[in-house]
Parts: C-alpha cells; sequence; structure tokens
C-alpha cells in the first residue's frame, strides 16, 4: 500500500500571552490509501490541530516542526499557491458544525458548484450536473430542488450531507471528517456515518475521523490513534485497541460511555480530575495525575511510545494487561 | 379525526400523588400566512416527587419546546399544568411570579446561558438578589456553598468569568446558579450534549448527587436514549410533538413496543467494532411538521405500517405494568 498522509514527529505550539502553548507533540502517524483512521481525544487534546495542521490550515501564530508528507509531497516545502492546489482534489475536510461551515446567504447549488468551476474548470452547466448528481450520492432528497435552497431550510443532518458533497465534489483523495456528526441527533448520526463509510469504499477514499467518541470509530475505522494533551497515548488496528487495549487513559475513556446496558440509578464511570495545563510542562506522564493505576516513577519520567511485537504502540510503563 | 381527551392519559397517576400533572398540552406556533406548526399536540404527563423523566426525541419532536412550555416560556396554547396543586397556566402574572423560583432550567449550550461579562460569584448570586434572600453576607456564603456542592472551588472561582472555564465546569456553574433559589422542580435541556464522552458522565452523576442533596425532582431532555438510561426513573418518547412511549429504562431497552423507540435503541453507537450495523437504522428524517402525516405520525418511516396507520391515530394504551404505548401494531 501507499502511503497517503504521513506525519513525522510532528509538533505544533501556539504563542499566547501565558507563554508557548504545546498543542501538538511529537506525533507521528501513517496513513494508506484508501484507509481510514481515527484519531479519538477529548476537548483539548490536539486533535482538531493536528488534523488542521495536516491541510495547511494553521493559525499564524502556530509554530510547527516535523514533516507533514501528503501524497508524496512535503507539505511546508510547498508555497501557499501550492498547498491551495492540494485542497479539494487532493485533501477536503468537513466540520462539526454544518451550519457555520456554509454561506448561510447563498443557494446549496453555487456553494456545490464553486469547487468544480475553480478547481476543475467545469462549465457552468457540466458543474450543475455533477452538483445534483453529488447531492443524490449524500441521498439528499429530490436533488435538483436542493440546489435552490438556503442552508437555513435544511435540517443539521441535511446540511451535513451537503457540507460531505461539497467536499467529496473534486474526487479527493483524503477526507478530514472533524466531529462530523456531534451536533447532530442520534438517528442522524448513524446515518451519516453510515454514508462516510460508503462512499469511501466506493471512492477508494482515505479518510480521517476525528472524535471525542470511541463508540463512533468502532465501526468505521481501520485504524485509531488516542491522543492525550497532544500526545498519541494509543495506536493500534481498531480490532486490536478494542480487543486489547494497553492504556489506562483509554480504558478510562471506553468505561465513561454511556451505555445502554447501564442499570438504572447507577453511577457513571468518570475520569477524575483534568488535562493538564498545556503551557506547564510536566515532567512525568501526562495523564498520571488521573490514572488509577499511576505509581511514583509515573509522576517523575515521561514514558516514550513503546511499540509490541504486533505493531500496538502505547504510552505507558506499567500498561493494562502486562504481568506486573 | 380528532384527539379525544381520554385516549393519551392512560399513563397518568392519581393528581393527588404527583408534583406536576400535565393534560393535553399544546403549544403552537403561528408562522403567520395562515400556517401554523403544532410543535406539541396534546401530550400529557406526570412526575411523582422525587422522580426523573426523560423526554427522549430527535430534533424537531417538541421535547424542547414542551420543556419551555412547562415554565410558561412562552405559555402553551392549550391544556392544564398542575403543579404543586395549582393550575399555572391559570395565574395572574403576578402570581406566576412567585411560582417560578419552584421550577428552574438548565440549558443545553452552557457557554451561552451565562453572561460573558459576569464573574461567576454574580451569575450565581442574580437570583438571590432579584428575590431579595437574606443580606449581602448571607448570599455570599450562599454562592460558596453552591459553588461547592457542584464540586467548584469558591476561592477560585468566583472572580472568573465564564470564558476561563471549559463547558464542564460552565455547566456546573449554570447548575449552582439554577439551585439558587432551591426549586422543586429541575429541567434539564440536553445539559450533556454540548459536552465530552468523558465529561457528560461527571455531569450526570453531579446532576444526581444534587437530585440527592437538594431533593429534586428532574426533566431530562435528551436525544440520546444511553445518556438517560442511568438517571431517570421513567423515559417518554417523543415523535413530531406526539409521545410514542412511556416506560421504565429497563423494561423500554429490553422490550421497546414503538417500532420507532426500537430504532432510537439502535442507533446508538456501541464501542465494540465487531458489532453488525444495525439493520433497524432509521431511513430519512422525521417529516415536516407544518404538514404531519394522517393517523400515527410515524407510519412513513415505519416498518409495520398498514392502511390503519393512515386512517386512525393510535392512543396510548397500557402494553405492560408501567409500560404504554401508542402503536396499533406494537413490536412484541
Amino acid at each position: 500500500m501507499t502511503s497517503m498522509l504521513k506525519l513525522e514527529n510532528l509538533e505544533i505550539s501556539f504563542a499566547t500571552n501565558r507563554g508557548s502553548l504545546h498543542a501538538v507533540k511529537g506525533v507521528s502517524l501513517d496513513i494508506d490509501a484508501g484507509e481510514s483512521i481515527g484519531i479519538v481525544g477529548e476537548s483539548g487534546s490536539g486533535k482538531t490541530v493536528l488534523s488542521r495542521a495536516s491541510m495547511g490550515l494553521l493559525a499564524p501564530t502556530a509554530t510547527r516542526t516535523g514533516t507533514v508528507t501528503f501524497d508524496g509531497k512535503e507539505i511546508s516545502s510547498l508555497s501557499r499557491e501550492e498547498v491551495r492546489e492540494t485542497w479539494g482534489t487532493g485533501m477536503a475536510m468537513i466540520f462539526q458544525d454544518p451550519m457555520t461551515a456554509l454561506n448561510p446567504v447563498r443557494r446549496i447549488g453555487p456553494q456545490i458548484m464553486e469547487g468544480l468551476t475553480v478547481r476543475l474548470g467545469m462549465s457552468k452547466a457540466d458543474a450543475r450536473k455533477r452538483a445534483i448528481e453529488l447531492l443524490g450520492r449524500v441521498r439528499i432528497p429530490d436533488p435538483e430542488q436542493a440546489l435552490n435552497k438556503f442552508p437555513g431550510q435544511l435540517s443539521g443532518g441535511m446540511r451535513q450531507r451537503v457540507m460531505i458533497a461539497i467536499a467529496l465534489a473534486c474526487n479527493p483523495k483524503l477526507l478530514f471528517a472533524d466531529e462530523p456528526t456531534t451536533a447532530l441527533d442520534v438517528t442522524v448520526q448513524a446515518q451519516i456515518l453510515q454514508l462516510l463509510s460508503e462512499l469511501r469504499k466506493e471512492l477508494n477514499m482515505s479518510m480521517v475521523l476525528v472524535t471525542h467518541d470511541l463508540g463512533v470509530v468502532a465501526g468505521h475505522t481501520d485504524k485509531i490513534a488516542v491522543m492525550y494533551a497532544g500526545e498519541v497515548v494509543e495506536y493500534a488496528t481498531t480490532k486490536d485497541l478494542f480487543a486489547r487495549m494497553r492504556m489506562p487513559y483509554t480504558e478510562a475513556l471506553m468505561k465513561s460511555i454511556p451505555r445502554l446496558s447501564t442499570p438504572s440509578g447507577s453511577r457513571l464511570p468518570v475520569i477524575e480530575g483534568r488535562l493538564p495545563d498545556p503551557t506547564k510542562p510536566e515532567p512525568g506522564c501526562l495523564f498520571a495525575s488521573r490514572c488509577p493505576y499511576a505509581q511514583e516513577k509515573c509522576h517523575t519520567q515521561h514514558p516514550d511510545l513503546t511499540t509490541d511485537s504486533d505493531g500496538h504502540q502505547y504510552r505507558c510503563f506499567f500498561p493494562l494487561g502486562a504481568a506486573q | 379525526m380528532t384527539t379525544t381527551f381520554d385516549g393519551n392519559t392512560a399513563h397518568l397517576r392519581p393528581s393527588e400523588q404527583t408534583l406536576l400533572q400535565i393534560k393535553d398540552l399544546v403549544v403552537e406556533f403561528d408562522l403567520g400566512g395562515g400556517r401554523v406548526v403544532k410543535a406539541v399536540s396534546n401530550v400529557s404527563l406526570d412526575l411523582v416527587e422525587g422522580e426523573t423523566l426523560s423526554i427522549v426525541g430527535e430534533s424537531g419532536c417538541g421535547k424542547s419546546t414542551l420543556g419551555k412550555a412547562i415554565l410558561q416560556l412562552p405559555a402553551p396554547t392549550s391544556g392544564s399544568i398542575v403543579f404543586q396543586g395549582t393550575d399555572i397556566t391559570k395565574l395572574s402574572k403576578k402570581d406566576l411570579r412567585n411560582v417560578r423560583p419552584a421550577m428552574q432550567m438548565i440549558f443545553q449550550d452552557p457557554v451561552s446561558s451565562l453572561d460573558p461579562r459576569f464573574p461567576v460569584s454574580r451569575a450565581v448570586e442574580e437570583p438571590l438578589k432579584i428575590w431579595n434572600r437574606g443580606n449581602e453576607m448571607e448570599r455570599s456564603a450562599k454562592v460558596d456553598e453552591l459553588l461547592n456542592s457542584v464540586g467548584l472551588d469558591p476561592a477560585l472561582v468566583r472572580d472568573r468569568r465564564p470564558y476561563e472555564f471549559s463547558g464542564g465546569q460552565c455547566q456546573r456553574i449554570s447548575i449552582a446558579r439554577a439551585l439558587a433559589l432551591e426549586p422543586k422542580l429541575l429541567i434539564c435541556d440536553e445539559p450533556v450534549s454540548a459536552l465530552d464522552v468523558s465529561v457528560q458522565a461527571q455531569i450526570l452523576n453531579l446532576l444526581q448527587d444534587m437530585k440527592e442533596a437538594y431533593g429534586l425532582t428532574l426533566i431530562f431532555i435528551s436525544h440520546d436514549l444511553a445518556v438517560v438510561k442511568a438517571v431517570s426513573t421513567r423515559i417518554m418518547v417523543m415523535y413530531l410533538g406526539k409521545v410514542c412511549e412511556i416506560a421504565t429504562p429497563d423494561e423500554l431497552y429490553s422490550n421497546p413496543k414503538h417500532h420507532y423507540t426500537s430504532a432510537l435503541v439502535g442507533s446508538v453507537p456501541v464501542p465494540d467494532p465487531e458489532r453488525k450495523i444495525s439493520a433497524t437504522l432509521l431511513e430519512g428524517e422525521p417529516p415536516s411538521p407544518l404538514d404531519p402525516p394522517s393517523g400515527c405520525r410515524f407510519r412513513t418511516r415505519c416498518p409495520a405500517a398498514t392502511e390503519l396507520c393512515a386512517t386512525e391515530e393510535p392512543m396510548l394504551r397500557l402494553a405492560a405494568d408501567g409500560h404504554y404505548v401508542a402503536c396499533h401494531h406494537p413490536r412484541d
């Protein structure tokens, strides 16, 4: 398999008035063509910054080291224009809130056609045809009529379908989906995830699914990277991660998911405490203060990413399931 | 056909046992041009003191409108809301105002429901000030007590403003503010859907603790059946402004009678990659409430719909002990 996106030792920090904020710390990931990867973490874990950096969408206040290689090209070596060239045809992104991502005062049609005419040089008539086809593909009923609607006339789920149609318009090789279903109802969430999975297979596209919910990535990804406080703390195939999680943080995240099997009247397991302050580096494991298994070593030494013989990576001195 | 009043009240308990009893509540919005949306149509429900009733349904099913209508925000179009023995829809403005402290609400987006310019202490103190409770020192002590009880350190948070806090912490502040006047009834409108999974559990546990500590009765509005499982005494499922099913959580999940409930249960994401995608995944989206389907409102998406469903509206009836369903062809 060929590598579609390769992150090597990526570090991103922002200058703030409280000092340097280290948002992403030494992240290395590799996504093959046609592969789907889930990036899971809480708010503030750096998962969104990571995906934006991969697309070359970082704010000017950000400092970046390490490399991002997309389809054989190093993103930082490209000019602004060359990066723009990769958007749409190479990489595309869908965002959490489809209402604010769409232009509220433009009809759906022109918003989908824009990429087609600008990037692919299609005529207006061809672009319109393709837009109708795209809307059908994302299962919007009566696509021709939908072209003339404004975003405000559509439901949240329908707006997210329009976002997906826009992202897919120029046949990208890699799709970033940043919390694509967080703003949606549970029933619509299931539909959108199903749709993304089907389209990905149909178009043989790579996908990065960014979410805070392990339940969302379980059925829809090949690999999962769990992030905590800017670091990848566990990285494995989806099957392996759920079968044998090694990192106590992943376990805690898993336990906190509300489930239908939770007995009524019971207390839900929580992760006590909070994420460490990203402007104040800590010497030990970043999860140590919240970890139920933490020992002295965890507070003083920083664990490196360890790789098992089967390629399962984790950042812990005392991984789950290991002989103590 | 018209809805008969008695048809949808089978699930109500004797009124002398209840803290809140709502009968035949209708909320309509006039869109102008003769178009009227019936957001809540003929809903009845009741709450016994100390209970938690969860109202579950998709966007647009009327669950938030129902929650707000109970607080007369705005007042419902018709129907009765008997709270502690008084029908509050019939009260004068002044009398209604005196009832309000006993009924409070917390909202979905904790950051925007706090005034960004108010420090935390002022936000939590405001209800006490408006109602002239205690002098300045007593109020300040009460604010500290409230902040402590929601798990925030008063010394650290008192003088800070909402933007300095995470979503979960802002929700804690909102809860402290809602509890300031020691309400009987707390309506929580999607209180955790804007929060991370790991923080959701903290807030759900906190609400359970507060319920015990302050003797609250809760109405919990959510679109996610998994979220309400642990906290509810009863769950009511709504679709397009109507009640589909009411049962205790264990009964509802193990034995959903309504096809809509069963689809909702099937949509909950399960953290297990081996699990097959549910066959009961709902197609499409709810029809427009401007022009709801005749008969059973769910029939356009229901796998078991027959001709009867198009002509006759199903009424709530007893399916099992404490389990009521509005369906002509309930699941086995």
